[in-house]
């Protein structure tokens, strides 16, 4: 197989709804996109952007408007429902209700475009059944009964029963969307494996972006007016396109974290003093209680880069960050007091109350620390 | 990739033995079993009734011999032997039909009638029986009254083929157009409470004589068909039951639901029309010659899932289809009132046998769905 080919890929493809008598709804249009063996790559967007019509239409559950679909280098179109099957396999969101059926028999399923009219496996047949509960590591889901299963067996079960159709092109609406957060890690990183191990195109809709950030090889962004943004994660970022895609009221796009906020206006201005881990956590609470945060030896110019919030010119105060006894503790300078704090809570506890009166209970008594 | 090899298929894999061949051994053990209890229930049915006959005087009448009684061989080849063969084909056709309703709908209620094929049916009956009673009714000529009891059972089969066939007829026109199985449902529906609407109207103006007439086919009998209706209805029934089992892998498909089933390559709508057309065939031919018999297309194949602890169909569909039977020779022994020279509405006793067996089932079970899955 040639690695650098593409499998799937567009050429000028409207995608919408046909209605009877009236013009079509077009939901976007103009779309020129591939995607090449191997590849994870994660379709993002704002709700009614119009993602699982995409999907749809690739799966050729629904027409296309306009334009042209090839997979594997044969126009969708051409091919008979069986070839598209054992080229294409999709996992919707759909709850499937298979009654008494093992994990096994679920799988089974997805051999239906190999096997005859009565679907009796052949030992080939059962090996790959095998192999995709072995590659989802869901071989202790083989005897178990679908309905006895947690949403993350089932969903894992449903991705073996796809991939025993061995396609070429995985399509997953929203494989995270019911999941835990430790299940979506797991399945999303079980996704880019698969894309990888197999030399399969994966492509998968989700609203989970920091997972899609971290595991995506590429991104397409669908914009609710039906521009389909196609990059790198990174490239997506840095270009703009996230805010273009979701851009909202009263919402902005921190360019350094990959993510959402609300708040506009800083309330204050802090400098922060530590390492590590914990120096990252007590920038993420200072920042989440709406204080810009300044860390030691950077420039104030990247500051107002690496977040939007607007800061004000002056520092207010400094907070360090050190281990003690073991533990950690915060020291607050502000407006020519000092405050330690045990925890995060109080310290931002009491940056939340104003800084004045209200001694916090989890205030560090320092002559406590003193007689030890 | 080729797709020809199998990635990562190497012996270190454990492959469950009990998966490695078609069927493991205790569900194909459990049909021989069924199979062997239709056939018990068979040789009852022949030996119970009003008068009691020996089994080995039945097994000498079955292989051509005599009895020791003229009377019993008379019995056996007229009545009795007709009446379990109708039984066991109406009782494996409507379980057959109930299945595929159930998978074909993703609904535990859904039945053989659910496309109103019974409704099509009751239909053509009452048309045939009671608008005749309704120019009866109106001052017409008693004469008619007496010609069409007469001419008896024929003319109700033939009315109940032409209302359940009109009814299918239509059923498979809007099958083609409509897009989800739901709206089929509700359509069988509306056209059961139309047709049931119709047939009391024409009860409404009919005489007595006349709705005792068409009453008394509502409940359901195995015993009215003789040996020469016998050979138009068993020949459709094998059919119908031959097209069913041709349907096992669509039907496994179907459980994940259209959309799935479509992206593995089925054409649903073929598929579809399939199904209602062998369903529609299994349910119509026995409502013709037996009258609409509940409770069987629903139970049985809930009972089956119990029992085999499974929804793939290339086990259920001979299983239901082994046990539609037994229930009904069954349901028919029962109804024979056997040692007495009265009979119970068939009817009657499937519901009440029936009904407190899906009750049971679903109790059981922690809720419906899991009572669906068995």
């Amino acid at each position: 197989m040639m690695m650098n080919g593409t499998v799937l890929r567009t050429r000028d493809l409207s995608i919408g709804y046909r209605r009877a008598r009236k013009a079509p709804v077009v939901i976007a249009s103009d779309l020129n996109f591939s995607l090449r063996p191997g590849e994870l790559v994660c379709l993002l967007g704002p709700n009614g952007a119009g993602k699982s019509t995409l999907m749809r239409t690739l799966a050729r559950l629904q027409p296309s408007l306009s334009g042209q679909i090839w997979l594997d280098e044969r126009p969708l179109d051409d091919l008979r429902p069986g070839q598209l099957a054992r080229r294409l396999s999709i996992v919707l969101t759909d709850r499937v209700d298979v009654g008494a059926m093992s994990g096994y028999g679920l799988v089974s399923l997805g051999r239906h475009p190999y096997t005859g009219w009565a679907g009796t496996m052949s030992g080939q047949d059962q090996q790959i059944v095998q192999w995709a509960l072995h590659a989802v590591r869901a071989n202790d889901l083989s005897d178990r009964l679908t309905v006895e299963m947690s949403d993350g067996e089932r969903q894992k079960v449903l991705i073996a029963r796809a991939l025993a159709q061995q396609p070429r092109v995985m399509l997953l609406d929203e494989p995270t969307a019911f999941l835990d957060l430790p299940r979506r890690v797991e399945v999303m990183d079980l996704l880019r494996q698969l894309a990888s191990e197999n030399s399969q195109a994966i492509l998968l809709s989700t609203h989970d972006l920091d997972l899609a950030l971290r595991n995506a090889d590429r991104l397409w962004l669908l914009s609710a007016d039906g521009e389909l943004f196609d990059g790198a994660p990174e490239d997506l970022i840095l270009n703009g396109a996230f805010e273009r895609v979701f851009s909202a009221e009263g919402v902005t796009f921190d360019r350094e974290r990959g993510s959402f906020h609300t708040r506009q206006e800083a309330c204050g201005r802090l400098r922060l003093e530590g390492d590590g881990v914990a120096a990252f956590w007590t920038r993420r609470a200072l920042e989440r209680i709406g204080y810009a945060v300044e860390r030691e030896g950077e420039g104030g110019e990247s500051s107002s880069y690496r977040s939007n919030l607007n800061p004000p010119q002056s520092v207010n105060g400094a907070v360090t960050v050190r281990k003690r006894d073991g533990g950690l503790i915060y020291m607050l300078e502000i407006e020519g007091r000092e405050e330690l704090f045990a925890t995060l809570n109080a310290l931002t506890t009491y940056l939340r109350r104003g800084g004045a009166g209200g001694e916090s209970d989890a205030k560090v008594d320092e002559d406590l620390y003193a007689r030890r | 990739m080729n797709r020809e090899n199998v990635p990562f298929a190497t012996s270190s894999i454990r492959v469950h033995p009990s998966l490695t061949r078609g069927f493991s051994v205790a569900p194909g053990l459990l049909l021989a079993g069924l199979a062997f209890v239709a056939l018990a229930a068979f040789m009852l049915s022949l030996a119970v009734g009003s008068v009691r006959i020996p089994l080995d005087e039945i097994v000498s009448v079955l292989l051509g011999g005599d009895a020791s009684k003229q009377a019993w061989a008379t019995i056996v080849l007229k009545f009795r032997l007709p009446k379990a063969l109708t039984a066991m084909l109406a009782g494996a056709a409507l379980s057959v039909s109930g299945l595929q309703m159930q998978t074909l709908f993703r609904n535990p209620l859904a039945g053989p009638f659910v496309l109103g094929i019974s409704s099509g049916a009751s239909l053509g009956v009452a048309l045939t029986v009671l608008l005749a009673g309704v120019a009866v009714g109106l001052g017409g000529s008693t004469t008619l009254l007496a010609g069409i009891s007469l001419a008896g059972d024929t003319s109700l089969a033939l009315s109940a083929i032409a209302g359940s066939g009109l009814v299918l007829l239509l059923v498979m026109s809007v099958a083609r157009r409509v897009q989800s199985g739901m709206t089929l449902l509700i359509l069988g529906l509306m056209f059961g409470y139309t047709t049931s609407a119709l047939v009391s109207v024409l009860i409404y103006f009919s005489v007595v004589e006349r709705i005792q007439a068409y009453i008394s086919w509502t409940f359901g009998s195995f015993g009215g068909v003789t040996w020469r209706q016998l050979q138009v209805m068993a020949p459709a029934i094998l059919v119908g039951l031959a097209g069913g089992h041709l349907l096992m892998k669509p039907l496994n498909a179907l459980l994940l639901g259209e959309t799935y089933a479509l992206s593995l390559g089925l054409n649903v709508r073929r598929v579809r029309l399939g199904i209602i057309g062998t369903s529609a065939v299994l349910a119509g031919v026995v409502t013709a010659f037996c009258g609409p018999i509940g409770f069987l297309g629903i139970a049985v194949p809930h009972l089956c899932r119990t029992l085999l602890h499974t929804s793939d169909h290339r086990l259920l569909l001979p299983a239901v289809s082994f046990m539609g039977a037994t229930l009904a020779l069954g349901a028919d022994i029962v109804a024979g009132l056997p040692g007495s020279q009265l009979t119970l509405p068939l009817n009657a006793v499937t519901a009440l046998l029936g009904a407190p067996v899906v009750i049971w089932v679903i109790l059981r079970q922690r809720n419906l769905r899991q009572a669906f899955a068995g």
